[in-house]
């Protein structure tokens, strides 16, 4: 439980040497530019050409509107959010892993019941590294995983007895303050109402019950279960408890939306904001519980880290509670201090702008030697992300504090808006695959709707150098002459791995092995590996030093593999 | 083994047409099964006097893995041997998979033995989705029989049935063998469904008048055959029946669009009143 502690001390006198007018005047707006391509880089337009040059006319067609170059002034429109061709290795989940892998999945206290086949439930547990610090007296179900197991007898005779069976059963034995239940492909197919059984049960049981839809085979990618699992938390938890007033003692409270705390991100971020006296009220979703979500409707601001699978979550607090919010980004060292800058922008407080410095300044010196001696080995070497909705865009900050250039980059599922920023979400066709998302219309809580800022206010922030509700994109802090790709395919990663050999690819599970076998490095960024935190000061350290380990490491290159040693004459 | 099944638009008259032409050919010395593939589980009433025996599915679900071919095998008119592969509740988990489940089990069991002369599905409604499609997908069926009559939805479901069948007979070795007219006393229907038969390629096999006699058997829940052998019906039913014996007619069908199937009904008179 995160509780609002007292606000840790720092050296007075370097508070008061905090230059606040000049620190007020900074511009918290301007996208960040891209390190530049390395001298010697291939002609950018000529390999778009060779990348699609594989594929039949009409994939070919496709794909072209996938694969762009980029050039942060003007920024090309790019096609995402669609189908993939088929016959194409693509990278992306299912929307059930979106909903219940993703965004459900964090929440330590919550039972998640998956309706299916036992694979899917199986295939879903642990999988992702959340991690969580549980206090003694609470629950934690992040470690089971909890299914159905739906035969063959279920799907011909319907399986909502045994669902019901399941929540009995779950809630005997555990007697958890929520449950909530998933449902898997063949649970759309057989039409199973899983909200019915959920209503059932929540008035049996008298506990909080609530059912997803997100059958895998919906949307196009896994970003069609993030919004159906923003959507449900928002209905069935956000706003269902009060803050108690002994935790409403600060005015800095905030909700940390997209962070799922991975290897212990969330972790990292908490310190941050806590040592800058900021009140984290609800992480959305990494080390948090359901009193937590339940609760966030008391913030005064919401963070969004991951974009992509949580703006909707904001903007419906927005809509309902009149909670404004704003796009951070903790990974990274320079990108974490201008994020705790706009916070405190946003609040604008003296006292809080002196202690975000003061943190910046002594966290900062503990990180640099460390940068410093990191980036002698890795300045200049190139760096390819193709990973998630917002991780490829955010870990190339990571990248930019040790000197190493992204020439390439791409997200799996992410939408138009993550390429290009929040300025062309009117011009994003809303296609047939995604108006089969439920989008919910929100209206003001007619008692809890109190606007945290006037309109004037936010116009003044606007106008001093904090975008509110914006987010800027990946393309605008790529340098000009990278490729970005959407929704990768093998083929294409190959290609783009051969040409510009470089130093660290940034990928997921799928991709792994196949890069390795070509003598390059993968992390990992939807597990880190087995490493992690990776998110703030300290996370920044450990990716700079595994970094370093992985780029300098000479295991690649001393070993000829089997397959491309020379056959003997 | 000659293995057959029976499709057509619902309430058509499948069950009645098949177990009226299964008492036929059994009484002529076949020994013949009968496969109730509706979720109602009433394919099989009127061969076994009523006494429906318990569904695969149900079986299944109750014994789990310990399913004797017994328990769910009943033997009815003439030695007939009756199955009802059974299904969910209406509005409830898939039938289609149910069916496909069933005729697996059953041939686990060694329910196709080899001194069978006939296997007859009965299929329910129109082919709605894969499972329903399941004895003609893999060749559980060979011989299609569609039953139809004048009346303009019966031929649309007849001429969609045909569609289902040629996707799956391109790929595999299931024919269609002829539509079985059950008249519903539509004016000129011999001659409609006669052209009809013949534009999709094949022929009308027989063409079964409408007989009260029919309704008093089923009321007796017995064939027309069992409850009165000696009936006008009866004799229409074998002679069905020696059609199906004697058929060497099994062709891919070519169903027709939409407007031909139209312009055939305008032909026969059929839309004189539109």
């Amino acid at each position: 439980m995160k509780t609002p502690e007292a606000v840790p001390e720092l050296p007075a006198k370097a508070l008061a040497a905090v230059d606040i007018e000049a620190i007020s005047a900074l511009d918290l707006s301007r996208p960040d530019a891209g390190l530049a391509m390395p001298s010697g880089s291939p002609d950018s337009d000529g390999l778009v050409r060779d990348l699609v040059s594989f594929y039949p006319p009409r994939v070919q067609r496709k794909r072209t509107r996938h694969i762009k170059v980029n050039d942060p002034h003007e920024i090309p429109k790019i096609e995402a959010n669609v189908r993939t061709a088929p016959g194409i290795i693509t990278q992306r989940g299912c929307c059930y892993a979106g909903c219940k892998g993703v965004v459900l999945g964090p929440i330590t206290d919550v039972l998640q019941i998956v309706h299916g086949p036992v694979g899917c439930s199986y295939y879903a547990w642990m999988t992702r590294r959340n991690q969580a610090d549980v206090p003694d007296d609470a629950q934690n179900f992040l470690n089971y995983a909890f299914t159905t197991d739906m035969t063959e007898n279920e799907i011909i005779f319907g399986g909502e007895k045994k669902l019901a069976q399941a929540i009995r059963e779950a809630y005997e034995i555990f007697h958890p303050k929520a449950i909530a239940v998933f449902s898997t492909c063949p649970v759309g197919l057989i039409g199973d109402d899983v909200h019915a059984v959920a209503r059932e049960m929540k008035a049996e049981l008298g506990i909080n019950i609530f059912g997803f839809s997100c059958e895998g085979y919906k949307g196009v990618s896994q970003s069609a279960g993030h919004h159906i699992a923003n959507n449900g938390l928002f209905s069935n938890v956000v706003g269902t408890e009060e803050l108690p007033a002994s935790m409403k003692t600060n005015p800095f409270r905030v909700n940390m939306l997209g962070e799922y705390n991975i290897g212990g991100d969330a972790f990292e971020i908490e310190r941050i904001l806590a040592r800058c006296g900021i009140q984290l009220i609800s992480t959305f979703s990494g080390n948090v519980q359901y009193s937590e979500i339940a609760r966030s409707a008391d913030a005064n601001l919401n963070l969004i880290q991951c974009h992509r699978s949580i703006n909707y979550m904001a903007e419906m607090m927005e809509s309902k509670f009149g909670i404004p919010w704003l796009k951070v980004n903790f990974i990274g060292a320079e990108s974490t201090a201008k994020s705790l800058r706009k916070i405190g922008r946003y609040f604008g407080d003296d006292d809080l702008i002196a202690r975000i410095e003061v943190v910046i300044a002594q966290e900062m010196a503990e990180l640099e030697p460390v940068r410093t001696d990191v980036r002698t080995r890795t300045n200049g070497r190139s760096v390819m992300l193709y990973v998630g909705g917002s991780r490829a865009h955010h870990y190339q900050a990571l990248f930019s504090d040790i000197g190493m250039p992204t020439v390439s980059a791409g997200y799996e599922f992410a939408h138009r808006d993550d390429y290009e920023g929040s300025r062309v979400l009117d011009s994003i066709a809303i296609d047939a695959d995604s108006r089969n998302i439920e989008e919910l219309t929100i209206t003001p809580d007619p008692e809890r709707f109190a606007p945290r800022k006037t309109e004037e206010e936010l116009a003044a922030l606007e106008a001093g150098g904090l975008k509110m509700h914006n987010y800027d994109g990946m393309m605008p802090e790529m340098t000009k002459g990278s490729i970005v790709v959407d929704d990768i395919s093998h083929a294409e990663l190959e290609h783009l791995i051969k040409v510009y050999k470089p130093a660290v690819v940034c990928s997921g599970i799928k991709d792994k092995y196949v890069i390795e076998k070509m003598g390059v490095p993968c992390k990992q960024l939807h597990n880190y590996d087995y490493g992690g935190p990776y998110a703030g000061f300290k996370g920044a350290i450990n990716f700079y030093i595994e970094i370093d380990r992985m780029v300098n490491a000479e295991v690649w290159r001393l070993i000829t593999p089997p397959w491309a040693a020379k056959k003997p004459a | 083994m000659r293995k057959v099944a029976i499709y057509g638009k619902g309430g058509i008259g499948k069950s009645t047409t098949t177990q009226n032409t299964v008492a036929a050919l059994a009484e002529m010395g076949n020994q013949v099964m009968v496969v109730g593939c509706d979720p109602k589980a009433d394919s099989t009433r009127l061969l076994l006097g009523g006494l429906a025996q318990r569904s695969v599915l149900d079986t299944l679900r109750v014994e789990g893995e310990d399913v004797e071919l017994e328990d769910v095998l009943a033997d009815g008119f003439s030695k007939s041997k009756c199955v009802e592969s059974g299904g969910p509740e209406p509005g409830v988990g898939c039938a289609g998979r149910g069916i496909i489940t069933s005729i697996n089990l059953l041939e686990r069991l060694g329910a196709y033995e080899e001194s069978l002369d006939y296997v007859f599905y009965d299929v329910l409604g129109d082919v709605v989705c894969g499972g329903f499609a399941m004895p003609i997908r893999e060749g559980k069926a060979e011989e299609i029989y569609i039953v139809a009559s004048g009346e303009m939805m019966a031929m649309y479901a007849a001429n969609n049935i045909c569609k289902g069948i040629k996707k799956f007979a391109t790929t595999g070795t299931v024919r269609l063998g002829g539509i079985i007219c059950n008249s519903r006393n539509v004016d000129k229907e011999y001659e409609l469904i006669d052209h009809f038969a013949r534009e999709l390629g094949t022929k009308m096999i027989h063409f079964v008048p409408r007989d009260n006699d029919v309704q008093r058997a089923e009321i007796n829940k017995k064939t027309v055959i069992e409850w009165n052998p000696t009936c006008n019906q009866a004799d229409e039913y074998r002679a069905l029946a020696k059609a199906i014996e004697e058929n060497d007619m099994f062709v891919i069908p070519k169903p027709m669009e939409t407007d031909t199937l139209e312009s055939l009904l305008l032909e026969h008179g059929m839309l004189e009143v539109a």
